[in-house]
C-alpha cells in the first residue's frame, strides 16, 4: 500500500522530562518519526515539555509546543492547530497513555482525529491485564501462572494447581512487604497467612515463582498488510527479577537452541498478529532453562528503550519504519537505508554481539540502596560491539565510566567472604562474579547462587584464566593479540603483566550493516575490533578535513539529554561549513548516533570509547 | 592450539586455528548468516562437497544436540567460525561442536576474520578453499579446477529401499517423495495433512513410481548443479501431467529444467534464515530458510508456461514456479520454515493437497 494521502498534518507527542525508565531513547525515536513526517511533506506539530530535545528543534516540526503533557494541553492543541491524525507510539509511555484516554473519551472521534499506527483497541489488549490475560489464552501462549485469593485454603487449592516454588504477593503493601517465596505447603501456609495480615484488603496473589528463568525479549515488527519481522532478539545476563534496565542485555540471545529460538520468535510473532500491532513491538519471555516452558512476561506495544538498543544493534531503524507504516507503507515498499538495494521487509542479521551495560546514579546517591529488583535505578545505559562476548563487555564497563578499565573492581577485591557477596543482587554483581572466579569458585557454584547463565559466567572466567596466565610475564606478540582480543587495554595488559608493551598494535574498523556482509553497505558506522582489515578505511573521503565530535556517554544525573542535543547541532554548523564530520559515542538512545540525511551527507559513526 | 590455513583458489591464505578433524579439505567456500542453527546448518545435505563460513561469531553456544539433527550426517566438507565455545551452556547440550565435529571427521578452521572472508565471496562469488596445515603444498591447478560433483549420489543411497510413513490422521492421499538428499520435514508435514507418504530414492524409475498409483508426487530438496542430474530429469519428464507435483529446493530447480526452462549459479547465492520472499498472488512478504547456489532463471519459465508466483525480496531472483496446466509448482526455500502474513502452508503443503484433491 503506498502512502495514505489523506494525511496532512500529524500531532506529536514527545517523552516529556528523563525520567528513570524514560530517558533519551524517546527523543531520539520522537525526532526519528519527525523527519519522516517532514520528508514525506506532513505538517508536523509537536508537543513536548522537555526543552533539551532535538525533536523540539524548528528544524524537525513545524510548530512546537513546550507545554506540560496533560490531556488538557493536548485537547487545547488539538482544538488550535486542528490535525488530522495523531503519533503517539513513539514518545513513550506517557504519551501513549494520554492519546489512549483521548480515544476512549471518544474526544479523538468527535474532533476528526486519527490515532496513527497500533490502534486503540490493540493498545488496551497489550497493556490491561486481564485482556492481555485474555489474549495470551485465546492464542495458547502461556503467562505466569498465578491467582488471587482472600484466605489460606484457598491458596494452598491454587499452589497445588500451579506448583511450587510460589511466590506469594500481598495486594497494597510497600515495597511488597509480607510477601515470600513458599517451596512447600507448610512454607506457604505461614507465608499466606503473615501476607494476608498484612494486606490492608486481605488479599495476596499465589504466583509460581520463576527466580533464574533466563528473561529473553524479541523487538518485532508488523505493518497494516500483516508482514512481520522479528528484528532482533537479546538476552538479559541478569535472570528474571531484575529490570531489564538495570540488567546487562547481550544483543542477539546467545544460549537458545535453534528450536528456543524459533519458538519464542513465532510466538511473537503470533502475539503481534493478533493484537494487530501496526509498527514497532517489543515481546518479553521468561524460559525455563531446564526445560522447553516458558512464559509471556509482557508486550509492549510500541516503541521503547529497547528498540532504541536492537536498533543500534542491527542498524534496523525501528522508530522511521513504525512512522512510515503509520503513514500507510508496508514493509515491502520501505527501502532499507543501510544497503540502499534491499528492503525493511527482512529479519536483520548481525555478525557481532552487542553488549547494553546500565549506568547507575549510586556514585551521585551514596547511601541509596544499590540493590536492584523489579523496580528501574538505572537512569541510562551504554553499549558496545565486538565479535566476542568478552571484548563487548570490556568496552561496556570501560564505556559506562566507572573508572574501571577492566571487571577487576577495587572495592570487591576487598570483599572477604566472596561467595556471600555473590547472594547480593546489586550493581557490582558482576564484578563480584570476576572476584569469585579469581578467587576459586567455581563456574557451577556461581550459577547455582546467581543463576547467571554458565555462558556467561565462563566467558568472564576466560578473562580471569588469561589474566592469571600473563602475570608478571613479558607479553609475547601472541599472547598480547589474544589480550587485545579478549578487550584489554595496553594499559590494563602492562598493569597485569607488570611489564611494558614493546609493540602496540592499532584497532580496526568493521561495519554495522544489518545484513553481516551480505550485502554491500553504504552507512558508515563502525566499531573497533582486533582483526586485519578496517572496512573504515575504505570509506569515501571527500577530500576535505575532518572533524570527530565525541558524544555525550550515557545519561546520568547531571547530565542529560541535553548534551546530545548540543552535540547534534555541533555536527550540523561543522557540515555545513564544510568538514567532514566523524561522530564518537557510546550511547545507543542518541539523536546524535543517528544518521542525519536530511543535510545530504552521512556521517560516520564510530562506537568505541576513546582509550 | 595446531595453526591451520584457508587458501582461496584466487591465492589469497588466512591463518587461523585448526578443530575439529585435523585433515586436508577442498571444498565450494560459502557463507551463511543464520545466528541460531549451527546444528541444523551443520547436518544439512545441500552443503555437500562444501565448506560453511558462519558469519555469526560466536558458533557452538548451546553444544551439540544429537536429537536436533534428525539422525542426518554432516555432508559438508568443513566447517569455518570465528569462535567455537568451548564450555556450552544449555540443558540439552551433549557436548561441545569440537568434540562433535573430530568424532565425524569433519575439519574446522576458528580464529579468522570471518566477516573478511564474507566480504571476498560476496565480490567475488562463490570460490573454492583448501583448508591446510600448509599453504605452500597446496596445487592451486587442482583448487581451482575444484567442483561439487555427483552430489545427489553421494547423499542418498542408490536403489535404498523405499520408507513408508503413515499418514497421522485417515489417509486422504498417497504421496511418493522423491529423495535428493534434504527430505527433511516434509514427510512429517504430509503425513500431518493426512497423507501417507513413500520416500524412494532419486534413481527410481518413473515406471515403478507410477505403478504405485501416487496422488501426488513431490521432488525434494538436495545438493549440487541441478543440471548434472540427466537421468533425474529425464524421469521427472515422464512423470509430469501423471499427478500433481510438488517440487522443493533442488526439485525446483529439476521440474524447471524438465519443462524446458533453465537454471544458472547465482554469485553467491543464499544461505540463511532471513530470506524474503515475495509473493505474486499472495499477499505480502514471507521470511524463510533458504540453501542454494544455483536458481531458475525466471524468463526462460514464462516460455514454457510457467508463471513466477514467488521472488527472493532481497535480488527479485526466481523463488517459485506454478505449471498451472500441468499440476505442478515448485518452490525454492524450504517449505516447513517460514512465515508470514498467512499461513504459509497455505501455499506449499496446502496447496498441493489442493491439487490432489482437484483444485488448482
Amino acid at each position: 500500500m503506498p502512502r495514505d494521502l489523506s494525511i496532512k498534518k500529524v500531532l506529536v507527542i514527545g517523552s516529556g522530562p528523563i525520567v528513570i525508565g524514560q530517558a533519551a531513547e524517546f527523543d531520539y525515536a520522537g525526532a526519528q518519526a519527525c523527519r519522516v513526517l517532514k520528508s514525506e511533506g506532513v505538517n508536523v506539530v509537536l508537543v513536548n515539555s522537555n526543552p533539551a530535545t532535538i525533536m523540539t528543534d524548528k528544524a524537525l516540526a513545524d510548530e512546537i509546543y513546550l507545554e506540560p503533557l496533560t490531556d488538557e494541553t493536548i485537547k487545547r492543541i488539538i482544538e488550535k492547530e486542528k490535525p488530522d491524525s495523531i503519533l503517539a507510539g513513539l514518545g513513550g509511555q506517557t504519551g501513549l497513555t494520554i492519546a489512549m484516554q483521548l480515544s476512549k473519551d471518544g474526544y479523538l472521534d468527535k474532533m476528526g482525529v486519527r490515532l496513527l499506527g497500533t490502534n486503540a483497541y490493540a493498545i488496551d489488549r497489550a497493556e490491561d491485564r486481564e485482556l492481555f490475560r485474555e489474549t495470551m489464552h485465546k492464542l495458547n501462549q502461556p503467562i505466569i501462572p498465578s491467582e488471587v485469593t482472600d484466605n489460606v485454603e484457598h491458596a494452598l487449592e491454587i499452589a497445588e494447581r500451579i506448583g511450587y516454588p510460589i511466590i506469594v504477593r500481598p495486594a497494597f503493601t510497600l515495597g511488597g512487604a509480607g510477601g515470600g517465596v513458599a517451596n512447600d505447603p507448610r512454607e506457604l501456609e505461614v507465608i499466606a497467612r503473615n501476607g494476608l495480615m498484612l494486606s490492608p484488603i486481605t488479599q495476596v496473589l499465589i504466583e509460581k515463582y520463576i527466580y533464574g528463568w533466563k528473561e529473553i525479549e524479541f523487538e518485532v515488527m508488523r505493518d497494516a498488510a500483516g508482514n512481520a519481522i522479528a528484528i532482533c532478539s537479546m538476552e538479559n545476563v541478569d535472570p528474571v527479577g531484575v529490570h531489564t534496565g538495570d540488567s546487562v542485555v547481550v544483543a542477539p540471545a546467545v544460549t537458545l537452541s535453534d528450536h528456543e529460538y524459533k519458538m519464542l520468535h513465532d510466538a511473537s510473532l503470533a502475539i503481534i498478529t493478533e493484537l494487530g500491532i501496526e509498527g514497532g513491538c517489543n515481546c518479553q519471555f521468561a524460559l525455563d532453562p531446564k526445560s522447553m516452558n516458558y512464559a509471556v512476561i509482557e508486550v509492549n506495544p510500541r516503541v521503547s528503550r529497547s528498540s532504541a538498543l536492537a536498533s543500534k544493534a542491527t542498524g534496523y531503524p525501528i522508530a522511521k519504519v513504525t512512522t512510515k507504516i503509520a503513514l500507510g507503507y508496508t514493509l515491502d515498499e520501505i527501502r532499507n537505508d543501510v544497503t540502499g538495494t534491499t528492503f525493511a521487509c527482512f529479519e536483520p542479521t548481525v555478525d557481532y554481539i552487542v553488549v547494553k551495560f546500565p549506568k547507575w546514579p549510586f556514585d551521585k546517591f551514596v547511601h541509596a540502596s544499590r540493590k536492584l529488583g523489579t523496580a528501574m535505578k538505572a537512569t541510562g545505559e551504554v553499549m558496545s560491539i565486538g565479535p566476542s562476548f568478552e571484548m563487548a563487555l570490556m568496552k561496556a564497563v570501560r564505556g559506562a565510566e566507572i573508572s574501571v578499565d577492566t571487571l577487576s573492581m577495587p572495592v570487591i577485591k576487598n570483599v572477604e567472604d566472596i561467595e556471600a557477596k555473590l547472594h547480593d543482587v546489586d550493581d557490582h554483581r558482576l564484578f563480584t562474579v570476576y572476584e569469585a572466579l579469581w578467587r576459586g569458585v567455581s563456574v557451577e557454584r556461581i550459577n547455582e547462587i546467581t543463576r547467571i547463565d554458565c555462558w556467561f559466567i565462563s566467558k568472564i572466567k576466560n578473562l580471569v584464566d588469561y589474566e592469571k596466565s600473563i602475570e608478571g610475564k613479558k607479553l609475547g606478540a601472541a599472547s598480547y593479540l589474544k589480550g587485545k582480543k579478549l578487550g584489554y587495554t595496553d594499559k590494563a595488559l602492562e598493569r597485569i603483566s607488570g611489564n611494558k608493551i614493546s609493540k602496540h598494535k592499532d584497532c580496526v574498523y568493521k561495519m554495522v550493516d544489518t545484513c553481516a556482509a551480505e550485502f554491500k553497505a553504504g552507512t558508515p558506522y563502525f566499531y573497533s575490533t582486533h582483526d586485519t582489515v578496517c572496512e573504515a578505511r575504505e570509506v569515501v573521503k571527500h577530500k576535505k578535513p575532518c572533524i570527530i565530535v565525541l558524544g555525550s556517554g550515557p545519561i546520568r544525573i547531571g547530565q542529560g539529554i541535553e548534551f546530545d542535543y548540543s552535540s547534534v547541532h555541533c555536527v550540523w554548523a561543522l557540515k555545513k561549513l564544510g568538514y567532514e564530520v566523524a561522530i564518537i559515542n557510546n550511547n545507543p538512545e542518541t539523536v546524535s548516533t543517528d544518521l542525519i540525511p536530511r543535510i545530504g551527507y552521512i556521517l560516520s559513526l564510530l562506537h568505541r570509547r576513546m582509550s | 592450539m595446531k595453526k591451520g590455513y584457508i587458501v582461496l583458489e584466487n591465492g589469497q591464505v588466512f591463518e587461523g586455528e585448526r578443530f575439529g578433524a585435523k585433515k586436508d579439505v577442498i571444498g565450494e567456500l560459502v557463507f551463511t548468516t543464520g545466528v541460531e542453527g549451527y546444528i541444523e546448518t551443520l547436518t544439512d545435505p545441500c552443503y555437500y562437497g562444501q565448506i560453511i563460513l558462519q558469519t555469526f561469531p560466536l558458533i557452538g553456544n548451546y553444544g551439540w544436540i544429537d536429537a536436533d539433527t534428525d539422525g542426518r550426517e554432516i555432508k559438508a566438507f568443513a566447517y569455518i567460525v570465528r569462535e567455537w565455545c568451548e564450555a556450552p551452556s544449555n540443558f540439552r547440550s551433549e557436548g561441545d561442536i569440537n568434540a562433535e565435529l573430530s568424532k565425524r571427521g569433519v575439519a574446522g578452521i576458528c580464529g579468522v576474520d570471518t566477516r573478511e572472508l564474507t566480504r571476498i565471496i560476496r565480490e567475488n562469488g562463490v570460490l573454492n578453499a583448501c583448508i591446510t596445515d600448509d599453504p605452500k603444498s597446496v596445487d592451486m591447478d587442482a583448487l581451482r579446477a575444484y567442483k561439487v560433483k555427483s552430489a545427489v549420489a553421494n547423499v542418498v543411497v542408490a536403489g535404498e529401499k523405499v520408507k513408508k510413513y503413515p499418514s497421522c490422521s485417515e489417509e486422504k492421499y498417497k504421496v511418493t517423495v522423491i529423495n535428493y538428499g534434504n527430505t527433511f520435514n516434509i514427510v512429517s508435514k504430509l503425513n500431518e495433512m493426512g497423507c501417507s507418504v513413500s520416500v524412494v530414492p532419486f534413481d527410481t524409475t518413473a515406471e515403478s513410481i507410477l505403478d504405485e498409483a501416487p496422488d501426488g508426487i513431490v521432488l525434494s530438496d538436495g545438493p549440487g548443479n541441478p543440471t548434472e542430474n540427466r537421468k533425474c530429469i529425464a524421469e521427472i519428464k515422464k512423470l509430469i501431467g501423471t499427478a500433481p507435483i510438488f517440487a522443493v529446493g533442488l526439485g525446483h530447480q529439476m521440474l524447471a529444467i524438465a519443462m524446458g526452462a533453465k537454471t544458472y549459479k547465482l554469485k553467491v547465492g543464499h544461505r540463511g534464515g532471513n530470506q524474503p520472499v515475495k509473493s505474486a498472488e499472495y499477499k505480502g512478504v514471507y521470511i524463510t530458510a533458504q540453501n542454494h547456489g544455483y536458481a531458475v532463471k525466471s524468463e526462460s519459465v514464462e516460455k514454457v508456461g510457467g508463471r513466477v508466483i514467488f521472488t527472493n525480496g532481497n535480488d527479485g531472483t526466481c523463488a517459485g514456479v506454478l505449471y498451472g496446466e500441468k499440476r505442478a509448482f515448485s518452490i525454492q526455500f524450504n517449505p516447513a520454515a517460514c512465515s508470514g502474513p498467512e499461513n504459509s502452508d497455505e501455499f506449499t503443503f496446502g496447496r498441493f493437497v489442493n491439487m490432489m484433491g482437484g483444485k488448482n
